[in-house]
């Protein structure tokens, strides 16, 4: 590289990269539709150029009753469970990021703004969609703490809460969603084919 | 069965199909600005394929932080500045040549009917003014765009707005915009392109139709698109007139062949009557919240901004200095107008534009995108309402804890004036 610019992803070079995620985990409920990416990650952040440095601002312009996005809730979880539009807005990548980085691979909602499922998709990650009957079922549970099982090949999420209480849901994803799913992400897709 | 323009795009472009309904695209423009591109240009070095597909097609510049304010939006800079001199891409635009990409790039003549175009950037379906598939991408989609020239797109469905009517006093291509995003919802267009039609865009400037396109985004549209005519032909003239011989007839032909066709099918079709709309602006955080003028007078405001790449161009600027010539801001208000390239800054200087602006109290900034999003030159502090002809309300868009009234350029120079949002008819003698 010309210049002296460090390459952010120096430090990645040394260490094996895990290139598919994993799935599943506890679950944080956010209950609200048409959450945007300014809520995600608010624009003065946008200046990073290392994913990892995005970790501490996840979600932080968010205000919902009983949400603290430093709180042990948002700490612990693995899976967000929304209502609809979810990730509206700006095209920026450091939304999926900034949740990737917390180690929140799997998005279930009513349904996403079109760049944001994209870039989920792109990075590996599930934004799965689920009919508003169903996401309700599931929110029934949120008075308790959640945890979601992931079956990617049976495509079915098993949600569990602590009180003993159970909901499974089936899903779909498109053919390509899954194979970037699969693959790790599109680079690696479109690099093998194209 | 008839094709919608976008379908026409997608069957010229499409490269593979790798599953039914997933189509790859081959693309004619990749456009890269300092905020989305370095991470990009970043994991192509970690992956040792620092290459571009094609140097010709690449446009870069340096616009949301410019100059840079501090040692990141630095790097930032240094990161696209280094990648473009190092692969050679010509048409980078830097300090003293910048502007806000999705007006820059359309005034340098880039785009074309029927071309494929994405950026990192929400707000790329400003393009489809030009009768484009213009769409915003994340990182990763630009990233495989800069190396191999693709992107993959469910195939979107349509719907056209047909907007007819007589267009008010008062009443700009910023009101009628909103009025359709009010109408669709911000997640009305998900999945679809939104094809405006109808005889008001077709009397609409290309100014007005890069503002409309540039708004389908907060509808959740993929794409806006416009039909590509005599308007669009006038503007891209000095681009084209070579490759066609110096034959706008014939240049205007090869254009009406990516018209819908008149069997086309639509998701949809929404017709907008303009002539009893009123002034417009939106209250609280979503751009689909948006209610006449004269019921928000009671928003008071602190700042008022006029630019960015829905409403900085000279036409805009324009339309602001009529009302605000021979007036004064408001005591207490700020105002801020940023000209959203050099050449409107140049313009607007020879025509006496920034004069007025400057006469009434307002500072004149560089080409930048800057404050439309909280990033530099003109951030709100917490509990204050800035008047914007942006694109964006969401909470703290514009700064933590800050609202953002979006309205026209001339509604946002009556609201300096007055101190909260204003109807700007009274000012249009």
């Amino acid at each position: 590289m010309t210049g002296n610019c460090k390459n952010p992803r120096e430090n990645e070079l040394k260490e094996e990269r895990v290139m598919k995620k994993e799935f599943g985990g506890p679950v944080l409920f956010l209950d609200r539709s048409d959450i945007n990416t300014d809520e995600i990650i608010p624009a003065k952040y946008l200046t990073e150029v290392e994913k990892a440095a995005l970790k501490p601002y996840v979600l932080e312009d968010l205000t919902l009753p009983g949400f603290d996005p430093k709180g042990e809730k948002m700490q612990q979880a693995k899976v967000i469970v929304t209502r609809a539009n979810f990730g509206c807005g700006s095209s920026r990548e450091h939304a999926p990021w900034v949740l990737e980085v917390n180690d929140i691979t799997l998005v279930v909602a009513e349904g996403y703004a079109r760049i944001f499922r994209q870039n989920m998709f792109n990075c590996g990650m599930m934004a799965v969609e689920l009919p508003a009957g169903e996401i309700e079922k599931i929110f029934k549970l949120a008075d308790a703490d959640v945890t979601c099982a992931v079956d990617f090949a049976g495509k079915t999420l098993a949600f569990s809460a602590a009180d003993g209480r159970k909901e499974t849901v089936t899903f779909t994803l498109t053919e390509f969603d899954a194979a970037l799913v699969e693959s790790g992400g599109w680079v690696e897709f479109a690099d093998a084919r194209y | 069965m008839g094709k919608t323009i976008t379908e026409k795009i997608f069957d010229t472009h499409l490269k593979d199909e790798p599953f039914a309904g997933t189509k790859i695209l081959s693309l004619d423009v990749v456009m890269c600005h300092e905020i989305t591109t370095p991470i990009a240009i970043a994991d192509l070095e970690w992956r040792k394929k620092d290459r571009v597909f094609d140097s010709s097609k690449i446009k870069a510049v340096i616009d949301h932080v410019t100059p840079a304010k501090d040692t990141k939006t630095a790097v930032q800079g240094k990161m696209l500045r280094d990648w473009a001199t190092r692969h050679g891409i010509k048409d980078f635009f830097d300090i003293g040549s910048n502007g806000v990409c999705h007006a820059i790039f359309p005034e340098k003549g880039f785009i074309r009917p029927g071309y494929t175009v994405i950026m990192g950037d929400s707000h790329t379906c400003t393009h489809g003014a030009f009768g484009a598939f213009a769409a915003g991408v994340g990182t990763t989609d630009l990233e495989v765009g800069i190396l191999k020239g693709v992107c993959a797109f469910r195939q979107p469905r349509t719907i056209r707005v047909d907007v007819v009517g007589t267009m008010p006093k008062g009443v700009y291509a910023k009101d009628v915009i909103l009025e359709i995003i009010r109408q669709l919802t911000v997640n009305g267009a998900t999945d679809c392109v939104i094809e405006f039609n109808g005889p008001i865009i077709g009397q609409f400037d290309m100014d007005e139709r890069m503002t409309i396109c540039n708004m389908a985004i907060e509808a959740g549209g993929t794409c806006g698109v416009c039909l590509p005519d005599e308007k669009t032909l006038e503007y891209l003239w000095p681009f084209i007139a070579e490759e066609y011989g110096n034959d706008k007839a014939k240049a205007l032909e090869a254009f009406k062949k990516w018209h819908s066709d008149p069997d086309a099918e639509y998701e949809k079709v929404v017709t907008i009557d303009v002539s009893a709309l009123e002034p417009v602006a939106t209250v609280e955080y979503k751009p689909d919240q948006v209610k006449p003028i004269t019921s928000l007078v009671d928003c008071k405001i602190d700042q008022v901004y006029i630019g960015s790449c829905t409403n900085g161009r000279l036409s805009d600027l324009h339309e602001a200095a009529k009302v605000l010539k021979g007036r004064k801001l408001a005591a207490g208000v700020r105002g801020i107008v940023s000209p959203a390239t050099p050449k409107i800054f140049d313009e607007a200087m020879a025509d006496g534009t920034l004069a007025v602006f400057r006469e009434a109290g307002f500072c004149v900034t560089n080409p930048t995108c800057g404050a439309c999003l909280g990033m530099s030159n003109g951030v709100l502090a917490p509990g204050e309402a800035a008047a914007a002809t942006t694109n964006r309300n969401f909470s703290g868009r514009m700064g933590k804890g800050g609202m953002v009234h979006l309205m026209s350029p001339a509604s946002a120079a009556a609201s300096g004036i007055e101190g909260h949002v204003a109807d700007p008819r009274p000012y249009l003698g």
